[in-house]
């Protein structure tokens, strides 16, 4: 990788700015262009980012579960916020509740368990290429 | 009768509880004995009829149902008072192995699923529970899985009788297709008239090679004496009352609708006789107590097989004897060769001899059991042989004569096993052999002496369980009572015949065997050198295959997948009459018309550029020129992805690029890449033929106009895309991250291989 001074002193910068990002289109989703899907691939990015400028190792230190993990735990929670539907009315799986007169409902874990699925498949596909593990 | 469901499944939820008892406290095993001698007694409790039914999946019409009739009761007699006796013997045979909790939770799960099969009053269950037994007699069969042999054993008696279990599969469907349920006691209820349905001969002819299999018929007889691989205790309950007969089992129960079909009665009657005739010649060559004794297991089910053919009260009746019969003597004989190979160290019956002074109750178990299996007078086993010679008296052709000759053979075996090792002058030992203790002895006496008990006294079980199990087969009541002497003069004649002429060949039986056993040939060309030679050329055809389709260029694979998709849909497309061309009004904007230029001509300097930089630059300008359409469509969020992971892809291929060696930049002779740009050409059309196609389809908007309008009340989102992601179609979209998560986890698992040092 391309040893540049520039870049390994911004790549924490653009990494956290690029989260801040991420989370934004993906709370903004609902109503804006946005969610899930797209924010999960712009954390990548910033991951990508940060791995390019200071090595894949040091990017899984940032990241302190394997993608993997993110990515399952994701799944978790995307089924998870399901569950609420089938125990509270006996309606089918992932009916979304919410609460009353307020935006906020079980919608909104399922998308961020859509990020977490996003993030950690594009991160787990692309680190392993981005040079030497062992760092 | 909430009992009748509570025998198969609590004793399938013991499963769990027998592992962890014994194995926390090794000294539960004997008492384990307990669990089918209560089973045993509550069977012979419950009243005639007794059902349970339960909705399982009401949409396919299958049934959690159980039934109890005079068949059923009998096999689930046998299963539950054998299987007590071969609990308590195997707690004494393996005690102290390692994994003795593992064997006897084996058994209870094995002898779970028998009785489910047998007590199931519905098909699909019955076949759930008989693969299940196929399943847990792989377990036990290899239960010794150190030894290749064992391990051999169980791998072919899965194949054959999951094989089998297919064809009786298909066999089922059809059967509940042509009968409208899959209810056995509703399809009994439409008595023959199954047998002039269009379908019948295809059901007949599945339904009996699932049972053919199962039940060890000619020619899929040779993984039985195999299957001796098993602990002796395992043998014992698989021949005498269970795996094998649950074929029997099944053929008796269908039989009412099928039993004057030609087909029915021949394929029966043909493969019967055939097997009956192969199992004894191969049972007299035979010089292995063990499998001398499953070569006439193999014998006992031809003709349980050719019973069931032979459209005849007598016979129906002889069928069911004869079961009992043989389940009685064949377990006591088994155990007794475990005890015999235990004490004396071989299974060899050249070997064995004088152990009558030093195992004088094992003698005497064995003599029991040996007198009935030969049909001597006073023993229920003669009752049988009466009924299955009067049987035969009547029938055509070579039938009687085959009759005769294969219970000389049986007299033979009987005396071979049961007599052999005991007589004569004392054989040498390495050390004291000695009686066994009486938890091994018990189940071998008492079977013994229940085959003299029955034979003195019939009416003990005539109208208690033989008729009702004979007319449960026969579809009607049989009129006949066990008390009546059967047959005349003649029948006599073939009964002493076949004792006299058994008694000779068993005189010369040792001079014999050698002459048998030379005949080679038998061996080289068996059925079971077919299926060795037959799994061989299976996995030489495999690598073969393989090596052919998976030749490991990726450009093959590419090539081989688009053609297979896109020639396909294009023949799909062309055939159907689906080209067509969509309404002027869809037409493009001059813009649009600007950016697919600009997307071809990234497509067009992919393909010319040599350099791969500069081919990673022109694809990209592919993806961003089609992100910006989505834009211009009004698709933000389509395009905003598109962005993401057109970066994406451009910073994993450059990091790619910047790490791999590539020498070669194309190694493509000019022949191979007007092919590959044929083939991305035509890829190309049919592609744009199947847009054009769709499009061309009047749009429906009910379902758009309705979640634009549902978006704000319903899932409190303006973002009709991402509503309908999360919320209307959140289940498709858990199914995509669920794919998502599989690729990424295969992609680490081979990623992290490739990263190693080979």
């Amino acid at each position: 990788m391309p040893d540049s001074l520039i870049l390994r002193a911004s790549a924490s910068y653009v990494l956290w700015a690029g989260l801040a990002l991420s989370v934004f289109v993906l709370l903004r989703g609902h109503n804006e262009p946005g969610g899930g899907f797209i924010g999960g691939l712009i954390g990548a990015l910033g991951f990508v980012f940060h791995a390019l400028a200071r090595g894949p190792a040091e990017t899984r230190r940032v990241l302190r579960l394997d993608p993997l993990a993110w990515g399952g735990s994701g799944l978790l929670l995307a089924t998870a916020s399901g569950l609420p539907a089938l125990l509270l009315h006996a309606e089918p799986l992932l009916t979304h509740q919410w609460i009353d007169g307020l935006p906020i409902g079980t919608a909104i874990p399922f998308d961020i368990g859509v990020y977490l699925v996003v993030l950690g498949f594009a991160l787990a596909f692309v680190l392993p290429f981005l040079g030497e593990e062992s760092a | 009768m909430v009992a009748l469901i509570a025998i198969p499944l609590l004793t399938l939820a013991c499963v769990p509880l027998v592992a962890w008892a014994v194995r926390r406290r090794p000294w539960t095993a004997p008492w384990l004995a307990v669990l089918p001698a209560a089973l045993f007694l509550l069977v012979l409790t419950l009243p005639d009829g007794a059902a349970f039914r339960l909705a399982w999946i009401p949409s396919l019409g299958v049934e959690l149902s159980f039934r109890l009739d005079g068949l059923s009761r009998l096999f689930a007699l046998l299963i539950t008072g054998i299987g007590a006796g071969v609990f308590l013997y195997a707690a004494s045979y393996l005690s102290g192995h390692a994994l003795l909790h593992r064997f006897l939770a084996t058994l209870t799960l094995f002898m779970a699923a028998m009785l489910g099969a047998v007590l199931a009053d519905d098909l699909v269950l019955l076949f759930v529970f008989w693969e299940l037994t196929s399943l847990a007699s792989f377990l036990l069969i290899g239960f010794d899985a150190h030894r290749s042999e064992a391990r051999s054993a169980a791998q072919q008696g899965l194949m054959v009788t999951v094989a089998g279990g297919l064809a009786m599969l298909a066999g089922v469907l059809l059967l509940g297709r042509a009968a409208g349920s899959f209810s056995i006691s509703e399809i009994l209820a439409q008595g023959g008239g199954l047998a002039d349905h269009p379908l019948a001969p295809w059901i007949v002819v599945l339904i009996a090679a699932g049972c053919f299999a199962k039940s060890a018929q000619w020619p899929l007889h040779f993984w039985l004496p195999n299957a001796m691989a098993a602990p002796t205790p395992v043998s014992a309950y698989l021949h005498s009352a269970t795996m094998v007969k649950l074929g029997v089992y099944l053929l008796a129960r269908l039989n009412p609708p099928f039993q004057d079909m030609a087909l029915w009665q021949g394929l029966l009657v043909g493969a019967g006789a055939a097997t009956m005739l192969a199992g004894a010649v191969l049972a007299l060559r035979e010089r292995d107590l063990k499998r001398k004794l499953a070569w006439s297991t193999v014998v006992a089910l031809g003709t349980l097989v050719t019973l069931i053919g032979i459209e005849d009260p007598l016979a129906a009746t002889a069928a069911v004897v004869f079961l009992l019969v043989h389940a009685l003597y064949k377990a006591s004989l088994f155990l007794i060769a475990g005890i015999v190979d235990k004490k004396a160290g071989t299974r060899d019956a050249m070997q064995l001899r004088g152990l009558r002074r030093l195992m004088p109750l094992t003698t005497a178990a064995a003599l029991l059991a040996g007198l009935s299996m030969a049909g001597a007078p006073g023993f229920i086993g003669s009752l049988a042989k009466d009924l299955l010679f009067t049987v035969h008296v009547g029938l055509p052709g070579l039938l009687p004569s085959v009759a005769l000759v294969v219970n000389a053979a049986m007299v033979v075996v009987a005396g071979v096993v049961a007599t052999r090792p005991f007589l004569g002058a004392p054989m040498e030992t390495e050390k004291a052999v000695q009686d066994p203790s009486m938890a091994m002895l018990a189940a071998p006496l008492v079977l013994g002496a229940l085959g003299l008990l029955l034979g003195m006294a019939p009416q003990l079980v005539d109208h208690t369980i033989i008729e009702p199990a004979a007319a449960a087969i026969l579809g009607r009541p049989t009129g006949i009572s066990l008390g009546e002497k059967q047959g005349g003069a003649l029948v006599l004649a073939m009964s002493l015949g076949a004792l006299a002429l058994g008694a000779l060949v068993f005189l010369g039986w040792q001079r014999l065997q050698p002459v048998l056993a030379g005949q080679r040939w038998l061996d080289a060309y068996g059925p079971d050198a077919g299926y060795g030679r037959g799994m061989r050329a299976l996995a030489a055809g495999a690598v073969a295959l393989t090596r052919r389709v998976q030749g490991g260029s990726l450009r093959r694979y590419l090539a081989a997948s688009l053609v297979l998709v896109f020639g396909g849909a294009g023949l799909l497309l062309a055939a159907r009459g689906g080209l067509a061309l969509p309404a002027p009004g869809l037409w493009a904007t001059p813009a649009q018309l600007a950016l697919a230029a600009v997307i071809a001509a990234g497509a067009l300097a992919a393909c010319r550029i040599r350099a791969l930089f500069g081919q990673v630059m022109a694809a990209g300008l592919v993806g961003f020129g089609v992100g910006i359409l989505f834009l211009t469509l009004g698709a933000a969020d389509l395009a905003f992805t598109q962005f993401t992971v057109e970066i994406l892809a451009i910073v994993l291929l450059v990091a790619v690029l910047a790490r791999l060696p590539f020498h070669a930049l194309d190694a493509r002779r000019p022949g191979e890449r007007r092919r590959d740009a044929a083939l991305a050409l035509g890829v190309g059309a049919v592609g744009t033929a199947i847009l054009l196609a769709v499009l061309s389809v009047p749009f429906e908007p009910a379902i758009q106009d309705w979640m634009g309008q549902a978006a704000v009340p319903e899932a409190k989102g303006r973002n009709v895309v991402n509503v309908v992601i999360v919320d209307f179609r959140a289940l498709d979209t858990l199914g995509e991250i669920a794919v998502l998560l599989i690729a990424a986890l295969s992609a680490a698992v081979l990623l992290r291989r490739a990263g190693k040092p080979a």
